[in-house]
């Protein structure tokens, strides 16, 4: 499914200053069921969100008026678990176009780049610096330009680089996907199965 | 060149390098469940597309299916249309499809190996984190998103990155009553849920060349609970002689040129790993987690560690025990539980089986717990049936489900309900994991068992 390009993003940031977040609670597994891809956004963080008898758990920072944006700011460790897609799906449908954390899980990473969501690695200090700003201005801006390959703190003007390899990267700048790609050398995959025994 | 057993399968199955991006890798075996594959079923109907290779593909029915009466139609009327879903899609392109009632039926990491599907020196994928478990058998083996599903049904290759290397040696031998899920608790409570991200892990030392190869996969399942791309195991007589004659594997002159290409499925003298860690098996003990996530395990005779001892934020620490109701320094052993879970991927087979029923035997199930016996596959609860296992079993007071993931991920109605503790033989002790609010502690089989008969946490080494 190719997606929406990306290029720059200038936005409000939602906070969730917690280490190792699993897929569990991104999306929890009874949420799985659909047979397409719709409606995942109502649920991430579902039990974070709502409390067993679906009142809402305000102070959760996605429940919290004060904190809006198309970025959500993790601790390290952000996305393990398993690899389960309908995570970054979840994330996507509740309108996040890219998440920023001092460090992902590999196949959580890599579903978020297949689908279009930007996961920016940043140092653990940079990462300490995005939550300060925010802390002291829930409406703190983070400005993300792919193409420099930068992010940056609007208020303080700090910045960072990030790494992406250059194959993702024209992908997203493009809103190409993969699948484009492979069937474009179909016949050289097709020679290749020949060598390669059932 | 020397190079790793990674390298030489990972690099036969390289179809394009692209510069500077991933490389487009092969794939010889897809596995496919009804989860994480309709929506790539859905993009390739809306790409006007086939599955590209049926025979490389095999589809089959765990994670979401009831554990009891499997005969009757699914009552959940959403976990229904998932699997209608994939039998409609497996016909639709093909596809072998081992649904529910079939006699191949089973957790899709179970059955893979069960019936030679599994190969060394192969490349295996499945929407499903736990695919590292093919490892054991020198394939490269690991769980991909429902995009890069798409991607193989539609192309039989995959992009992918090259992992860097990682070696884990343990030498030594394992001690009495510890088990190779101990061992893999042992490694990820060494190196944190985050400590092998990047990288793929190949096992080495004494101590998995002297495991069976139940336990082989055991470790390589749990190797993605570190953060690892996927864990591999060089292939040695074990390895053949249980692949030797299953309905998948080559057979005749197939067989021995295979076994030539095979036999070579080691990392070269020389090689070097990107990282590598060395343990003494001698040095483990029957490990039980406290926390949740998988890195928070002990050994357990010891105490809850404290938040100054561990690697992760004072806060995340706290949220962690909080949610488990336990605090630092505490012991394990004594602490109440109320349910067991025997089965998953990780250790839902006949050894795991086995090693539950020899901890039970002339005891008696403790009246408070509740315990969910959950074989991996039919071929599994066969074999507990015909081993006289069950007999041993149910005289404890135990019952056996019907295959399928059941409460590793409580999809189906098998949940542990909210505050409740469990001592599970799965994989995964996230919050609400089992189910909202549902408490878990990893545990290998015996553990499980010992807590099942007592009622709490225990030593299976203080049970004659
Ligand atoms: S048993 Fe658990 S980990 Fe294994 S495939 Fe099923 S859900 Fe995944």
């Amino acid at each position: 499914m190719a997606y929406d390009k990306f290029n720059t993003l200038k936005s409000s940031v939602v906070p969730l200053p917690i280490e190792n977040i699993d897929t569990d609670q991104i999306i929890p597994a009874r949420f799985l069921k659909a047979t397409e891809r719709v409606g995942f956004g109502d649920n991430l963080f579902r039990d974070w969100r709502y409390n067993q008898d679906n009142s809402v758990k305000s102070e959760f920072p996605l429940n919290d008026k004060k904190y809006s944006g198309k970025i959500l700011a993790g601790g390290k460790n952000f996305g393990s678990g398993s690899s389960r897609e309908h995570a970054a799906w979840a994330v996507y449908d509740y309108g996040f176009r890219c998440v920023v954390s001092s460090f992902f899980a590999d196949i959580f990473r890599n579903n978020c780049l297949n689908i279009g969501v930007l996961p920016v690695q940043v140092s653990a200090e940079f990462l300490q610096k995005i939550f300060a700003a925010i802390e002291s201005n829930s409406n703190s801006q983070l400005t993300i330009d792919l193409s420099k390959q930068t992010i940056t703190i609007d208020s303080t003007r700090e910045f960072e680089t990030f790494e992406i390899n250059s194959y993702k990267k024209e992908n997203m700048l493009n809103g190409f996907d993969d699948i484009d790609y492979l069937i474009n050398i179909k016949d050289q995959i097709g020679e290749f199965s020949k060598n390669t025994p059932l | 060149m020397s190079k790793t057993l990674f390298d030489k399968v990972w690099d036969s199955h390289v179809v394009q390098q692209i510069e500077d991006g991933p490389d487009v890798l092969f794939i010889d075996r897809h596995l496919v469940h009804e989860v994480t594959s309709p929506v790539a079923f859905l993009g390739l109907k809306n790409r006007g597309i086939k599955v590209m290779s049926p025979k490389r593909t095999f589809a089959t029915a765990d994670h979401n299916t009831p554990t009891i009466n499997q005969h009757l139609p699914v009552a959940d009327p959403l976990s229904a249309n998932q699997l209608k879903a994939l039998e409609e899609n497996a016909k639709a392109h093909n596809i072998s499809y081992w649904g529910l009632g079939h006699e191949k039926n089973g957790i899709v990491h179970v059955i893979g190996p069960e019936y030679g599907i599994t190969q060394p020196g192969a490349t295996i994928v499945c929407g499903d984190s736990h695919t590292s478990t093919h490892g054991a058998f020198g394939a490269i083996a690991f769980g991909i998103g429902t995009s890069e599903v798409e991607m193989v049904l539609a192309t039989q290759c995959i992009m992918q990155p090259k992992p860097k290397t990682m070696q884990v040696n343990v030498n030594g031998s394992l001690n009495k009553g510890v088990t190779p899920k101990d061992l893999a608790l042992f490694i990820i409570s060494k190196l944190s849920t985050s400590g092998a991200t990047g990288y793929f892990v190949e096992y080495a030392g004494e101590v998995f060349r002297s495991i069976s190869m139940e336990g082989r996969m055991t470790v390589c399942n749990l190797s993605i609970e570190m953060g690892a791309r996927g864990g591999i195991i060089a292939p040695d007589e074990k390895t053949f002689e249980y692949i030797k004659d299953l309905e998948f594997t080559p057979k005749g002159a197939a067989w021995d040129k295979a076994m030539t290409y095979w036999s070579t499925l080691k990392t070269d003298e020389n090689a070097t790993f990107d990282k590598k860690y060395t343990f003494d098996g001698d040095a483990i003990e029957p490990m039980i987690t406290y926390g949740t996530n998988p890195g928070m395990g002990m050994g357990i005779s010891g105490g809850i560690p404290t938040a100054e001892s561990v690697d992760v934020g004072a806060a995340t620490f706290k949220k962690s025990l909080d949610y488990m109701g336990y605090k630092q320094g505490e012991s394990m052993i004594g602490k109440k539980i109320d349910f067991v879970f025997l089965g998953s991927c990780t250790n839902g087979r006949i050894e795991d089986f086995r090693a539950f029923t020899e901890i039970v035997e002339g005891k008696k199930k403790a009246d408070h717990v509740t315990a969910w016996l959950v074989p991996g596959s039919h071929k599994v609860l066969n074999a507990i049936k015909e081993e006289g296992l069950l007999k041993t079993l149910e005289a404890a007071g135990f019952e056996l489900r019907e295959p399928g993931c059941s409460a590793c991920l409580a999809m189906n109605d098998d949940k542990i309900p909210a505050g409740k503790y469990a001592v599970s033989t799965s994989n995964r002790n996230f919050e609400g994991r089992q189910g909202p609010g549902s408490r878990t502690l990893l545990a290998s089989p015996k553990v499980a068992a010992a807590a099942a008969v007592t009622g709490v946490v225990t030593d299976p080494r203080s049970l004659s």
